[in-house]
């Protein structure tokens, strides 16, 4: 992975990053791969998604990438028919809950399904997603 | 060690737009709290400030605050829980009394949320929850309380009309509440009404109807040691179980979507204190930022089981005349949530029913009162146990 002297690669996530510096900054290059991953304790197998560089049951710092794949279940949604300041071209849009078992993703519903098409309990895989900005998500969408 | 009481209270009214400054705004509720307690500012041995600081433009609020209320040379501090302010507040002043630091603590909450722009404010709101993660994905505060509400709506059929039946009772007591920034009626027929501004969508399925009144506001709670209470107050009320707790920021770190952890932990520990369990309780004030909100209080603190809260409400025990009256002052959907403001403000109305001296509002002679106060979405909970 290509490191500048200030590594603020964390700020092309989402349609505004609040975010440039991280220590999983390396997510944001597998974002553009087309993989969206988490990370997995090496020390004592604690999974985490959003990903973390430390971890918080053993508290080592000894991470792996995973990739998050397979489809998961919709646990829950809302359509937001007003967003923060810098989200008004976004709008309207879903955010939603995807329960993979062993993890949880936080994202938004692709703009291919439509609301009234959602329904807790169906499965749904996660995908990246380029934003018009040329800002880098992802979304859910029909596997 | 002995007790710990509440010997005075007050609060602000609850605007839109407070005429004055965020000192001069704090000096209201505690202007009012003082002559409550009939008590001077000499009295007072340290006083706890408490707000949620990216409203305010005064950096370290607690120095400029206590100064102005007359409460220098004495230790102030500043505590911030996000919209649990004040009530994580009482909790450290009880811990100081306690611990035989301060005989007599004056705990002062205030939100002047239109001390910044409504697009500053905008901004702000894109950021109460997790930034790195959610954030960047255009995340709200109704929106969140609506995930919980579709989950809760998945999972035990509670539907958009019990919802709308919570706001109706908040507006019920709202406008019997001089002090609630909203003061007029709701009825049922507004969440269907397309003219209404209540039937306009939020966050789906979130409507205006479901979502809590902005406002600026202070209160303030004065507690002291037994000895003192007793000495100092005819009718003083008793601190009898204090509880709190925290939960994971993002979403994806949380268990159960269909209440909140937060409520859950919390009220334990509080009931344990007390000795007390939910059926002890006469009157509550519950955090109901949103309807769906004080659905969750409910079951998540026993008043109702899980999937049941739709039946409380509906047989309309948690009116005035009902088992368990919940909000008798509006709530924080009429009354209003000055976020920093709001724990002290739940607190006094407890106070005061528990005396006896909530005029209009009284319920039929309550022995014991629990509020619960929640920071951000279930981030942070606070459940607090009163006995006359």
């Amino acid at each position: 992975m290509a490191k500048k002297e200030v590594d603020d690669r964390f700020k092309k996530f989402g349609t505004v990053s609040f975010t440039a510096i991280s220590k999983t900054n390396d997510f944001i290059d597998y974002l553009e791969e087309g993989r969206v991953m988490g990370t997995r304790c090496r020390d004592c197998g604690a999974t985490f998604f959003p990903p973390r560089s430390d971890c918080s049951s053993c508290l080592q710092s000894n991470m792996e990438w995973f990739e998050v794949s397979g489809t998961g279940k919709l646990v829950s949604f809302s359509e937001l028919k007003y967003g923060p300041v810098g989200f008004e071209d976004d709008l309207p849009y879903t955010i939603a809950l995807v329960d993979y078992g062993d993890y949880k993703v936080f994202g938004r519903i692709s703009k291919d399904i439509a609301y009234e098409d959602l329904e807790v309990g169906m499965g749904l895989k996660t995908e990246s997603n380029i934003l018009p900005n040329g800002q880098l998500n992802y979304v859910f969408t029909t596997p | 060690m002995g007790r710990v009481g509440i010997i005075g209270v007050g609060q602000s009214r609850f605007v839109r737009g407070y005429p004055g400054s965020i000192r001069e705004l704090a000096f209201e509720g505690f202007k009012e709290a003082i002559e409550d307690a009939k008590i001077g500012t000499k009295d007072i041995d340290a006083s706890i400030i408490a707000s949620a600081p990216e409203y305010d433009k005064q950096r370290s609020p607690a120095g400029v605050i206590a100064e102005y209320l007359g409460l220098i040379p004495q230790p102030t501090f500043y505590i911030e829980s996000i919209c649990s302010s004040s009530s994580a507040a009482l909790k450290v002043a009880y811990s100081m009394v306690k611990a035989g630091l301060h005989d007599v603590v004056a705990i002062v909450g205030f939100q002047k949320m239109s001390e910044i722009s409504s697009s500053e404010s905008q901004e702000r709101m894109g950021r109460g929850a997790d930034i790195q993660w959610e954030s960047p994905f255009g995340t709200m505060m109704p929106a969140y309380y609506a995930m919980y509400a579709q989950a809760h709506m998945a999972e035990y059929g509670t539907t958009l009309e019990d919802l709308a039946r919570i706001r109706v009772k908040a507006a019920t007591y709202g406008q019997i509440n001089e002090k609630a920034v909203y003061r007029k009626e709701v009825t049922m027929e507004m969440f269907t009404d397309p003219e209404s501004n209540m039937s306009a969508h939020v966050a789906k399925p979130l409507r205006v109807g479901d979502c809590c009144a902005n406002a600026d506001g202070s209160s303030c709670v004065i507690v002291a040691c037994e000895e003192k209470a007793k000495a100092m107050c005819e009718k003083p009320v008793w601190i009898l179980g204090i509880g709190a707790a925290s939960e994971a920021v993002n979403m994806a770190g949380r268990a159960l979507v269909t209440g909140l952890s937060v409520s859950i932990e919390a009220g334990k520990q509080a009931y344990e204190m007390a000795g007390m369990g939910p059926k002890d309780i006469d009157v509550a004030e519950v955090h109901d930022c949103f309807t769906i909100a004080e659905m969750m209080a409910y079951e998540n603190l026993g008043f109702a089981k899980p999937g049941e809260g739709k039946e409380l409400i509906a047989s309309k025990e948690t009116y005035k005349e009902g088992s368990i009256p919940v909000n008798i002052d509006g709530g924080l959907l009429s009354k209003g949530h000055p976020i920093g403001a709001t724990g002290g403000s739940q607190i006094r109305t407890i106070v005061l029913q528990l005396r006896g001296d909530a005029g209009q509002m009284q319920v039929k002679d309550p022995e014991i009162g629990l509020i619960h106060n929640i920071g951000g979405v279930g981030l942070y909970g606070n459940v607090t146990i009163l006995g006359r």
